[in-house]
């Protein structure tokens, strides 16, 4: 298959998301290459693959860094490949600041996933925040559209607040370790509020067992303070570089897609979704402009006595003119 | 953000029986360091593990580290086994290949080898030109 080069035109991009919709692994993957480039070939992509976005089921799986989200992933996408359902996954790792390179390394612990024919697109956050990159919504809809379902998002490991996941999927999996914190951190605002299920991996370890409680009386807490929309999250304990406990992980992702279904849930998260994506795009836009503002020849110099603030507020005034 | 400003897209792996990894991991970091987006797969691939990468992750170029004297025969398998499938992505082996190797290398459709001594410019270069990206940071 001939790789269409970006502004290639339409009809190239539409041959390469029919042969996607097909089978063609290829295709997907360069399909998938437009959507990172953004622009043009991207909104090319975009339209060819539309017709066939089917709704697949997206789950996010996010944690600290070496919580086993790769681990996971792979004894997870394994598994349900093997059951005969056709899992893909996007594996985010962060690109540097300095130099935009990147090491992808998820791919390591996804041997088994690999073998199973589980197909796994490495992507980097080629300098967006959040845990994700921009152009992971786009992604999971090529991915969609080629007819994997479910779709694993991996996040780059994350801190407190990268909760972007939540956003770009149906069912958000939180993965913690033993050691991770105590009851207090439990409790702080932020990545474990946005969770639909946990997972506390390694619980072959030491602590284990005081992760699960810790998260146990949070979510506790939770239920008494009455949090609106709050579905209690389950917590499964995994080994999931033995595969313990991940049957039951795939369980409760194949429960909480069912809860979504019953009512408007489901529906509501997709809404958002698209609301949450345009706003992305439209921040990044933003960004690029106000860069582009800032290193202008044009733009008076800032001076010690201005407060930052103030002028900010004088050139988005310009900027949105 | 269109074109030749794309980081070029490298998958490093370790093809079959051999747990030298060292080597691998430093030309991993050089090629982050020069801006490129690199995939590791780590130790003890196979011929399809790296055949699936390469075309899931739509890479500009392979690397393949030895260090198991089987490169004669390990090297001209990866590349008959993209041939095979038609994925012309060029494959640039690294680690320990005798200099008497090189021109076998070279016939069997190797686009380069990097040795032992090969400062980070040449690892880079290497990878940049086989990638068909001269002089682009």
């Amino acid at each position: 298959m001939e790789s269409p080069e970006p502004g290639a035109g339409l009809s190239a991009v539409v041959e390469l998301a029919e042969a996607s919709h097909s089978g063609d692994r290829r295709a997907t993957a360069r399909l998938l290459s437009l959507v990172e480039r953004g622009g043009a070939p991207a909104d090319e992509a975009a339209s060819a693959t539309q017709v066939h976005v089917g709704g697949a089921h997206v789950v996010g799986i996010t944690g600290a860094p070496g919580s086993g989200k790769s681990t996971i992933t792979n004894s997870l996408t394994t598994l349900l490949s093997e059951a005969g359902q056709r899992p893909a996954v996007l594996a985010v790792d962060p690109s540097s600041p300095l130099t935009g390179g990147a090491i992808l390394g998820d791919r390591v612990r996804m041997n088994g996933a690999s073998d199973a024919g589980v197909f796994i697109r490495s992507m980097a956050t080629r300098g967006h925040a959040g845990g994700l990159a921009l152009a992971v919504p786009g992604a999971v809809r090529v991915l969609d559209a080629a007819g994997f379902d479910p779709v694993v998002i991996e996040t780059v490991g994350v801190g407190q607040v990268e909760v972007d996941v939540t956003d770009a999927a149906d069912t958000t999996i939180v993965v913690v370790a033993p050691g991770w914190g105590d009851a207090v951190q439990a409790n702080k605002a932020g990545l474990l509020e946005v969770a639909d299920l946990f997972v506390v991996n390694k619980a072959d370890r030491p602590g284990a067992t005081d992760a699960r409680r810790d998260l146990e009386l949070m979510l506790d807490l939770s239920t008494v303070t009455g949090r609106a929309g709050f579905e209690r999250p389950s917590i499964t304990m995994t080994t999931a570089t033995e595969g313990d406990g991940i049957g039951e992980l795939a369980t409760a992702v194949a429960s909480h897609l069912d809860l979504l279904s019953q009512g408007v849930e489901l529906d509501r998260r997709r809404e958002k979704r698209r609301t949450a994506e345009v706003r992305a795009h439209l921040e990044h836009l933003l960004a690029g402009a106000a860069d582009e503002m800032l290193a202008s020849e044009g733009l008076q110099p800032v001076r010690a006595s201005e407060s930052p603030m103030m002028v900010a507020r004088r050139l988005a005034g310009q900027l949105l003119d | 953000m269109v074109g030749t400003d794309l980081p070029i897209r490298v998958v490093l792996a370790k093809l079959g029986f051999d747990g030298h990894d060292r080597g691998l991991k430093v030309v991993a970091r050089m090629l982050r360091d020069a801006g490129m987006e690199v995939v590791y797969l780590g130790l003890r691939q196979t011929t399809d593990s790296i055949v699936a990468a390469v075309e899931q992750e739509d890479a500009d170029v392979l690397g393949i580290s030895m260090h198991n004297a089987g490169h004669l025969t390990l090297g001209p398998m990866i590349v008959a086994a993209l041939d095979e499938v038609g994925l012309d992505v060029p494959v640039v082996i690294g680690g320990i290949v005798p200099d008497a190797d090189l021109s076998e290398l070279e016939a069997a459709g190797v686009a380069a080898v990097l040795g032992p001594g090969a400062s980070v410019e040449e690892v880079v270069s290497t990878v940049r030109s086989a990638a068909g990206r001269n002089g682009i940071t």
